[in-house]
Formats: structure tokens, C-alpha cells, sequence
């Protein structure tokens, strides 16, 4: 039973991360329509530069914010020069472009900062915290990473739901062409949309890495769980995004702690397979519609 | 028109294994070693550029049915000792009924949804050698064991008789899919990716069409992991990452989802490319570290330029050029198209590089 607790709370915990790429990913999608293969790379390399950072200042925290800042100018560099291009072309050439940067941004992480495994810091203890004389099998660091996510997640949502720029945000996902015509500036939304989505991968890139390590391609099977878990949330919704994270986070932790690590990838895959089977489009998905 | 299509198609593929042979003599181990490395990536990418251009479902997986063709092909060289030529054929079939399988599963699936369980498939698969240690050896993998035949002699390079066996299955392959594309399994395909509704209308079992084109991709893929076990002389896990998978549907892409060609072209690409990029690198004394990585680097940014400035992939600049100079007529296969989930939202700038290939009807049937 104890166990069961831990797993549970360890599996949220890392489920929220998931949440954070899955988030990043549905922003993009609902903007563009594209598969950001390169999310992944772009945590990667934020994480790189807050490591950079807090060795130079030696503050966690002026690190975690340079590494957002940097997600938001790395994910609207990315769009402005190699995305709003491509946008037009056949739509797969866009995902290859995205694969292409980040094989890149891979590539200079090695270049600069060398391929060997390096240890990031936490912003808080990782030891276990307990209640009464049981471990929960979470540190306080877990806990913040869960709070973190959260945060970023509810004050999207407010702002998608409550200002005007997220409602034109709303609006240009809805329909681009009507959007245009009532005087929303699409494709700058669309930038605003890859900046956000450079700033929540660089929070996963942050708050993941103390227990990954950072190496080049670090965030490869974070990356491919968070994509895992917006496919099960349903590309178009952000709330899908962490309801699929954390939904993955758990059954991947009880997957993990009963029965093994070597098998979670197969778990993930058979959790996959059972959700589409039900719902083609994700558990959020609306009715579906589909062009003729 | 004027040769049969099929003339022209064994003609082509005459040619391919006529540049095969004389390359193989002409140039040393290293080099026949990626001819048959081609040869192998030729086969994988072939079969997702008809699944991708012409039945318009995407696969972020078949690195997983390579590692099923390859790990097939160990067990049976290990322990029934079969000729190669066998255990490709059984390759073939038993990942043919992979293929079968997921097709039937993604069937309902399309865009991203299909690309996710297909990536994850691509994870996951690879995974079962760590699951049963003691059939698929684990970590370490099974050694595969391949040597020349022996009417060749105990000389005959092992290298240059590799790549002449990976590229006769590489053309061969070219040979069927080319025939596939143009009889009615190929139209049906194209039908099913232009507008499912109207295929269905017009009486194409859509269903069966696009599960086919899995079978055939998978296949495709299971055969190129046959060879690569042979020419590795290993199948482990590691062998068969998600780089991989990603890569294959890479190549595809850029080479040119429009016409088979594009799968030479975009194998070359992803096979030269690194190599030569590291030749660079390392000739000009860069240390270790950055010598490793700045072909990866270079690699991120060819994908990003050709991807850009030549939006139907290379096959399509070599139309392009050919045309310019007016040599080639402004027939192809099939025209290129990829899968249309809906239209981009962002602005969509008139695409100036696009090369427009109308679809001509086919002369026969």
C-alpha cells in the first residue's frame, strides 16, 4: 500500500513533465497544424544554457530564469526562420525541418558543451519526504516540479480564457482564415505560440534534468512521452495535454516499480493503442469531423 | 510513350546494378561496405515512400519492423544455420504479418495519432530484447555470422559480395514497388490518399488498401533489417533506435515522396552525408568532441535547406534541373503529395520552388 502511494506520487510528479512537452506540443499544433520534433532539443538546450549560467553566478534561480527566457527566444528564432517558410509547403517538409533542427541543435550541444553526462542541480532538497514515519517516496523538489507545471498550466488557461491576446490566440487556432479576416494578425499569434511552447519545454528541460542528467539527447524519451501523452490527450486540447501526462506519468510509474523498467516503453505503447482504439483523435477530442 | 513501363523500370534498375558492380570493384572495403549500406537504407526508405507518398499514411516506426527482420534473420542463422537467402524470405513473411497487424491497428488513425503510435512502436519493439535476455541476448544482442559463398573463392572480399547481395534486394524491391505503384493496388493507394471518401464511393475497399501499404512498408523495412544484420554481423537494441525509424522517413521525405527515385536519393543523403561531413571535420584537426559532432550539426542544417529550397525533395530538383534543360518530359510516376490533415494556418506564401507535375492518366488499363 505504501508502495502504491509512492508510485502514485512519484508517477505524478513525473507525469506533470510529461504534461509540460505534451502542453508545448498541443500550443504549436493548435497554431500551426505541425509536429515540433525539435521541443525536445530546444529543453535540451535551454537546460544547457542554465547550467552555463548558474556555474557562472552560482544561482539556481538566475539559471531557471535564463533558461526560460531562453525557450521563449530559441522557440521564436525557431519560427520566424525556419517555420514560417515552410508553412505552405507540403506538411511534412515542416516536420522534417523540425527533426532537422533538432539533429542541429543536438549537434552544437556537442560541439559546445561536449557529449559526456552532466548533473544538473535542484531548486530544493530531493530527499524523501515523509508522513509520520512513512516515505512518500516524493521529495520537496517532486512537489515543486508537479506546483511548477501546474502553475504554468493554470496561467495558460487563464490567459487563454481572459485576455484578449489569448483569445485571439483561441481564435486563430479555431479558424485562421476567419481570424485573419477580422484583423487578428495570424501569423504573429503563431509566433507568440512557439515562444510559449520554447518557455514550457525549457521548464521540463529544467526540472527534469536532476534526475535525468543532461547529455545531448537527454530529452529524447521525455520528449517522446510527452508526445505520447498529447496524442492519448488529444492534439487540439491543452487540458487533454496534462490529463494524458499525468495519466501516462502514473500507470508508467506503476509499470516501472512492479514490473520493471525494461517494459514501461511496452505499457506506454499498449496504453496507447487501447486509448486510440476508443478515441481515434484522443480522449479529448471533439466530435469528429472529418473533411471530405 | 515510348518503351513499356516495364522495359523501362527493368532497364533502370540494369543499369543501377551495373553501376553497383563496377563501383564495388573500382573502390576499397570501406566503400562497398556503404554501397551495402545504401543498398540496405534504399530498401527500408522505398517502402515508406509508398507508403507515405502513395497511400498518404506516415510511420515514425518501421526502425521496429527492421529490428524484427534482423533479429529474425540472427535467430535463424544462429541456430538453423539456413542459407541467407532463406531467412530473408522468412524475414519477409513474418514481418509482412507484422506489418499486417499494426496496418489493421492504424487503419482508423491518421496524421499525428498514427505518427505517435508508430513512434511509440518504434520505442517500444526494440525493448523485448531486454524483456527476454535469454532468446534475444539482451543489451549485448546476437552476433551474425556471414560469409562468402564458397564457389567464390576464399578471397573474394566479404565486403564487395555484401553489397552486391543487398543491392540486387535493393533493386529488386525497386523493381516490385514500381510495378505495384502503377497496377490498380497503386491507383487505389493514390485514390485512398487523394480523397477516401470518393475511393470508397468508387468501390476501393479503403480499409484493405491502406493496411496493405503497412504490409508492403513493413516488409520492405523487415528485408533491410535482414541485411543490416548481415553486414553488422550484430542486431541489438541499439541498433534499431527511433533515430533510425525518424531517418528512414527522413530520407524518404527529402529524397522526394513523389517517385522512387527519391528513396536513392534521400539514402545516399543520409547515409554520405555524416561520413563525409566527419572526413571534413577530422582532416582539419578539429578536437575529438567537436569533430563527432559537427556532422551532426551539418546534417541538421542540410535537412533544414533542402527541405526549403526544394520543397518536392531532391528527386524533384533533378526534374527541376532536367527540365531546365529541356531533357525530361513532365511525366512522373506519381505526383508528389503528402498526407493533408488540413491547411496550414499560418500565412502561406506562394511556393515559387514548387515544381508542378500534372498527373497524366496512365497509357494502359
Amino acid at each position: 500500500m505504501v508502495e502504491f502511494l509512492q508510485f502514485t506520487l512519484s508517477g505524478i510528479s513525473f507525469g506533470m513533465i510529461y504534461a509540460a512537452i505534451a502542453l508545448s506540443l498541443v500550443l504549436i499544433w493548435r497554431g500551426t497544424r505541425l509536429l515540433n520534433f525539435a521541443q525536445g532539443g530546444m529543453a535540451m538546450f535551454t537546460t544547457y544554457i542554465a547550467i552555463e549560467v548558474i556555474y557562472h553566478t552560482g544561482s539556481y534561480w538566475a539559471g531557471f530564469v535564463v533558461a526560460l527566457a531562453a525557450g521563449i527566444v530559441l522557440g521564436t528564432a525557431a519560427e520566424l526562420t525556419v517555420i514560417r517558410p515552410s508553412l505552405g509547403k507540403p506538411e511534412l517538409n515542416s516536420v522534417i525541418i523540425t527533426i532537422g533542427l533538432l539533429i542541429l541543435l543536438e549537434g552544437l550541444a556537442g560541439i559546445f558543451y561536449g557529449g559526456q553526462y552532466r548533473s544538473f542541480p535542484a531548486a530544493f532538497s530531493v530527499t524523501g519526504l515523509r508522513a509520520g514515519s512513512t516515505a512518500l517516496g516524493v521529495s520537496r523538489f517532486d512537489v515543486f516540479v508537479a506546483a511548477a507545471v501546474l502553475a504554468a498550466a493554470l496561467l495558460l488557461a487563464v490567459g487563454f480564457k481572459y485576455t484578449s491576446a489569448g483569445l485571439r490566440m483561441r481564435a486563430a487556432a479555431f479558424n485562421a482564415t476567419v481570424a485573419r479576416l477580422s484583423g487578428i494578425r495570424v501569423a504573429r499569434v503563431i509566433t507568440v505560440g512557439w515562444a510559449l511552447a520554447g518557455l514550457l519545454g525549457a521548464l521540463a528541460g529544467v526540472l527534469v534534468s536532476p534526475s535525468t542528467f543532461l547529455y545531448p539527447n537527454s530529452m529524447d524519451t521525455i520528449f517522446v512521452f510527452g508526445f505520447t501523452a498529447a496524442v492519448i490527450g488529444g492534439l487540439d486540447s491543452p487540458a487533454g495535454a496534462v490529463i494524458g501526462g499525468l495519466l501516462l506519468g502514473v500507470v508508467l510509474s506503476y509499470a516501472g516499480g512492479y514490473l520493471g523498467s525494461q517494459v514501461t516503453a511496452l505499457v506506454a505503447l499498449g496504453i496507447l493503442v487501447v486509448i486510440l482504439m476508443i478515441r481515434p483523435a484522443g480522449i479529448f477530442s471533439d466530435a469528429q469531423v472529418r473533411r471530405v | 510513350m515510348r518503351t513499356a513501363p516495364l522495359v523501362r523500370i527493368l532497364g533502370t534498375a540494369l543499369i543501377g546494378a551495373a553501376v553497383v558492380v563496377i563501383l564495388s570493384i573500382k573502390l576499397d572495403a570501406f566503400r562497398d561496405y556503404q554501397i551495402a549500406q545504401v543498398a540496405v537504407e534504399v530498401t527500408a526508405v522505398a517502402g515508406l515512400t509508398v507508403l507515405t507518398g502513395l497511400s498518404g499514411q506516415i510511420s515514425l516506426g518501421n526502425g521496429a519492423f527492421m529490428a524484427i527482420g534482423g533479429y529474425t534473420t540472427a535467430l535463424i542463422l544462429l541456430h538453423l544455420s539456413w542459407p541467407f537467402i532463406a531467412s530473408l524470405a522468412v524475414a519477409a513473411v513474418i514481418t509482412a504479418a507484422a506489418g499486417a497487424i499494426v496496418g489493421v491497428a492504424a487503419a482508423r488513425l491518421h496524421g499525428p495519432y498514427l505518427a505517435g503510435v508508430t513512434l511509440m512502436l518504434g520505442v517500444a519493439l526494440p525493448s523485448l530484447a531486454y524483456v527476454y535476455p535469454g532468446l534475444l541476448g539482451g543489451d549485448q544482442g546476437l552476433t551474425v555470422v556471414y560469409t562468402t559463398p564458397g564457389f567464390l573463392g576464399s578471397n573474394f572480399p566479404l565486403y564487395r559480395w555484401q553489397a552486391w547481395v543487398c543491392s540486387a534486394v535493393a533493386l529488386g524491391t525497386l523493381v516490385l514497388l514500381a510495378n505495384l505503384g502503377r497496377s490498380r493496388v497503386g491507383r487505389n493507394w493514390r485514390a485512398v490518399r487523394d480523397d477516401e471518401v470518393a475511393a470508397a464511393l468508387a468501390g476501393v475497399n479503403v480499409a484493405r488498401a491502406r493496411v496493405l501499404a503497412f504490409v508492403v512498408s513493413a516488409t520492405c523495412a523487415g528485408m533491410a533489417g535482414a541485411m543490416l544484420a548481415i553486414i553488422t554481423g550484430l542486431v541489438a537494441p541499439g541498433a534499431f533506435t527511433i533515430t533510425l525509424s525518424i531517418a528512414l522517413l527522413t530520407a524518404a521525405v527529402i529524397g522526394g515522396l513523389g517517385n522512387l527515385f527519391g528513396a536513392v536519393w534521400g539514402s545516399l543523403v543520409i547515409v554520405l552525408v555524416p561520413t563525409y561531413a566527419t572526413d571534413v571535420a577530422t582532416s582539419h584537426g578539429l578536437s575529438s568532441s567537436v569533430a563527432s559532432n559537427i556532422p551532426v550539426a551539418a546534417y541538421g542544417v542540410v535537412l533544414i535547406l533542402v527541405m526549403l529550397i526544394f520543397p518536392q525533395g531532391i528527386q524533384g530538383a533533378v526534374l527541376w534541373v532536367l527540365r531546365l534543360f529541356g531533357i525530361s518530359s513532365s511525366r512522373t510516376r506519381y505526383p508528389a503529395s503528402v498526407p493533408d490533415t488540413g491547411p496550414p494556418a499560418g500565412e502561406a506564401p506562394a511556393s515559387q520552388h514548387e515544381v508542378v507535375l500534372p498527373h497524366k492518366k496512365e497509357g494502359t488499363q
